[in-house]
């Protein structure tokens, strides 16, 4: 069977399973809706949270990434793991406890103020709008290179499954598909992986085979010396300085303990114990994908240029013909030899790869079976689809609960709320949508932009929240904003060149030789700065809110996550 | 109450000089001195930075969910 035929069974037979458990676990009360009853197992909750984190970014295009940045790309590997050690340690045992239904509701509640609980939802939409336009785009992606439709048709057939599950089974829906994407993105991943890790080294274990050796040589020190003649730098020291992959790896870090979307997974388990091995479970899983991947681009980018470096073009394999038709890849013989020079330096390299390839074309490129090359479409479907249900989730959850219950209508009741959260799960998806057909300019920063904001905001005021009882609405309140403000000022400066000069706005001029992708790291330093400042000449916290902190920081108690 | 506090927070400190230390520590700030061991076919620098780091991570998790399970057994405050 042709790899077309492969793809649409298997995305028709995945697709049919999320519509089937949709059906099963629709959402009956606002606490289905928002934390799936709060009755979630730990370990269900793990993978639920590994599919809702992995997007379509991690799955698709990680591995291409690392490939091009060497031991630069281990910012993503570290920085995309790591902020688990501080979600687990510091943030969800205590957000559990606290056992309400979103992150702006502890905001509120604790720093006493709907003002700081509207930054917090300002903030918590901003992020997860950023986030899921890319996740649409990427459904839309892989629709158009697996199924040969429209990328906007595409767009739209990923509107439509999400929102089937997602307005029907809010969190509860979700949770449940989730489990299954996470099991059918690892398996799209993993197959292809250990394919060509037993072709390239012998060791089906591609962590192991990562530092196994190709003809004779370790494959590593078979691919710095591969660079070294090319002219790029060494494939295991990278070219970024010290203080940046610092700083970038501390943001991404950060940022990803903060993000709403993560950190509503921990209020669905039914204990606070249950909360802590969540987090566990879900790291675990997680890690699986990101220690297989930095394999993946090693063997990657080796077979790329054995394949193609000082080949004549004529005798290079049928799948660089494919490829070349998508645009994905280019040559140009520059110096008319009819070889394929591919070099380091820009005026002679002939031939340019889009990063995404090394995902996607990597089962071709290692000639696998059909049925693998079309698993990578329903992998990368997969993805995309739970990540963008997990940021639906949130941005539904802040207009119905945090705006329109807690502050515009509180006298609603249970049932009108979740009629609300349902038309704001709609819309969300509509626009979602929207940016997902026209695409804006920022895009391509949605990294660096959701990241640092939520390092700069959300972290911050947790951290604080739970680990000291003085800290007061005022400086909770400036240190957001502070936070928020200098981050965003930072990445409109030096990454978007919204503002200032473009003669200064190059990286000789950040600020310590900081990039903006690393930022966030200062935004959430300033904020903890101003928060500190200001509380210590304002009112101190009120006694109630002291013995709130207090009850939180005891796992005992727990039990039912507490009604409004 | 107090002193089941402080003893969670001391348990959380240590986890995470060990989580610096692998990650920041090894993967970073020490990753030349690092690269000059070779193990098997990695540079050890290089292999914290994109292996080692993340199997550590997970290990500190499991190992803080053990404890603080024994720490709540201890101070009767498991749910």
């Amino acid at each position: 069977m042709s790899i077309l035929t492969w793809t649409y069974i298997l995305v028709g037979i995945t697709f049919s399973l999320y519509i089937g458990i949709a059906i099963w676990s629709r959402a009956g009360s606002t606490k289905d809706f928002y934390v799936a009853g709060g009755g979630v197992t730990p370990l269900a909750n793990g993978l639920a949270t590994a599919a809702d984190w992995m997007s379509a970014a991690s799955f698709i295009s990680m591995a291409g990434l690392i490939s091009f940045m060497g031991y630069d790309g281990s910012v993503f590997l570290m920085g995309w793991t790591g902020g688990y050690v501080l979600l687990a340690l510091l943030l969800a045992p205590y957000l559990r406890k606290f056992g309400k239904f979103t992150v702006p509701d502890f905001i509120g509640d604790r720093y006493y103020s709907n003002t700081a609980r509207t930054v917090a939802v300002v903030a918590a939409l901003f992020v997860s709008f950023t986030y899921v336009a890319g996740q649409m785009r990427g459904v839309g992606v892989v629709f158009s290179r697996f199924l040969e439709v429209d990328i906007n048709t595409g767009v739209y057939i990923g509107m439509a499954i999400v929102f089937f599950y997602a307005v029907l089974g809010g969190m509860k829906g979700i949770t449940y598909t989730q489990v299954a994407q996470y099991c059918v993105l690892i398996f799209a991943f993993m197959v292809p992986a250990i394919f060509i890790s037993i072709q390239m080294t012998g060791n089906p274990i591609p962590q192991l085979g990562f530092g196994g050796e190709y003809n004779g040589v370790p494959i590593l020190e078979k691919l710095d010396g591969l660079h070294r003649e090319l002219g790029f730098s060494e494939y295991t020291s990278g070219s970024k300085s010290m203080i940046d992959v610092f700083f970038i790896t501390a943001s991404l870090m950060v940022g990803t303990a903060g993000l709403p979307h993560v950190i509503v997974r921990f209020f669905t388990t039914p204990k606070v114990s249950g909360a802590r091995k969540s987090a566990g479970w879900a790291l675990l899983f997680i890690a699986i994908l990101y220690t297989t991947a930095p394999a993946i681009a090693v063997f990657a980018r080796v077979n790329l240029i054995e394949t193609i470096s000082e080949q004549p073009r004529e005798s290079l394999p049928e799948w660089v013909d494919n490829w070349e038709e998508t645009g994905l890849l280019a040559w140009e013989d520059k110096n008319g030899d009819g070889i394929v020079q591919y070099v380091a330096d820009a005026e002679q390299n002939e031939f340019t790869v889009d990063r995404d390839i090394m995902v996607l074309a990597n089962p071709e490129i290692a000639g696998l079976p059909n049925w693998v090359v079309a698993l990578i479409g329903a992998g990368g479907l997969a993805a995309a689809l739970s990540t963008a249900a997990g940021l639906l989730l949130v941005i539904s959850t802040s207009v119905s609960h945090d705006l329109l219950k807690k502050q515009i209508a509180p006298n609603i009741s249970d049932k009108q709320e979740l009629m609300w959260a349902r038309i704001a799960a709609i819309i969300a998806v509509v626009v979602a949508g929207y940016f997902g057909i026209n695409p804006p300019g920022f895009v391509a920063s949605v990294v660096a932009l959701s990241f640092g904001l939520a390092a700069a905001s959300f972290f911050p005021a947790i951290l604080l929240g739970i680990f000291t009882k003085k800290m007061n609405k005022e400086g909770a309140i400036s240190g957001m904003i502070s936070g928020l403000l200098i981050t965003i000022y930072y990445i409109a400066r030096f990454k978007l060149h919204w503002i200032g000069d473009d003669a200064t706005s190059g990286p000789d001029h950040w600020w310590f030789g900081i990039s903006p992708e690393g930022f966030g790291t200062i935004g959430m330093i300033v904020n903890f700065i101003v928060a500190f400042t200001v509380s210590k000449f304002t009112p101190e916290t009120p006694q109630e809110v002291q013995e709130l902190v207090e009850t939180i920081r005891i796992p005992s108690g727990a039990g039912e996550a507490s009604a409004h | 109450m107090q002193e089941y506090w402080k003893k969670n927070i001391r348990k959380v400190l240590t986890l995470l000089a060990i989580w610096f230390t692998v990650s920041y520590g090894f993967g970073i700030l020490f990753v030349e001195q690092l690269n000059a061991i070779q193990i098997g076919g990695f540079k050890l620098g290089f292999w914290f930075a994109q292996q080692g780091a993340i199997y550590t991570f997970v290990a500190l998790i499991w190992v803080y969910i053990y404890q603080m399970n024994k720490l709540d057994k201890e101070y009767d405050v498991n749910e």
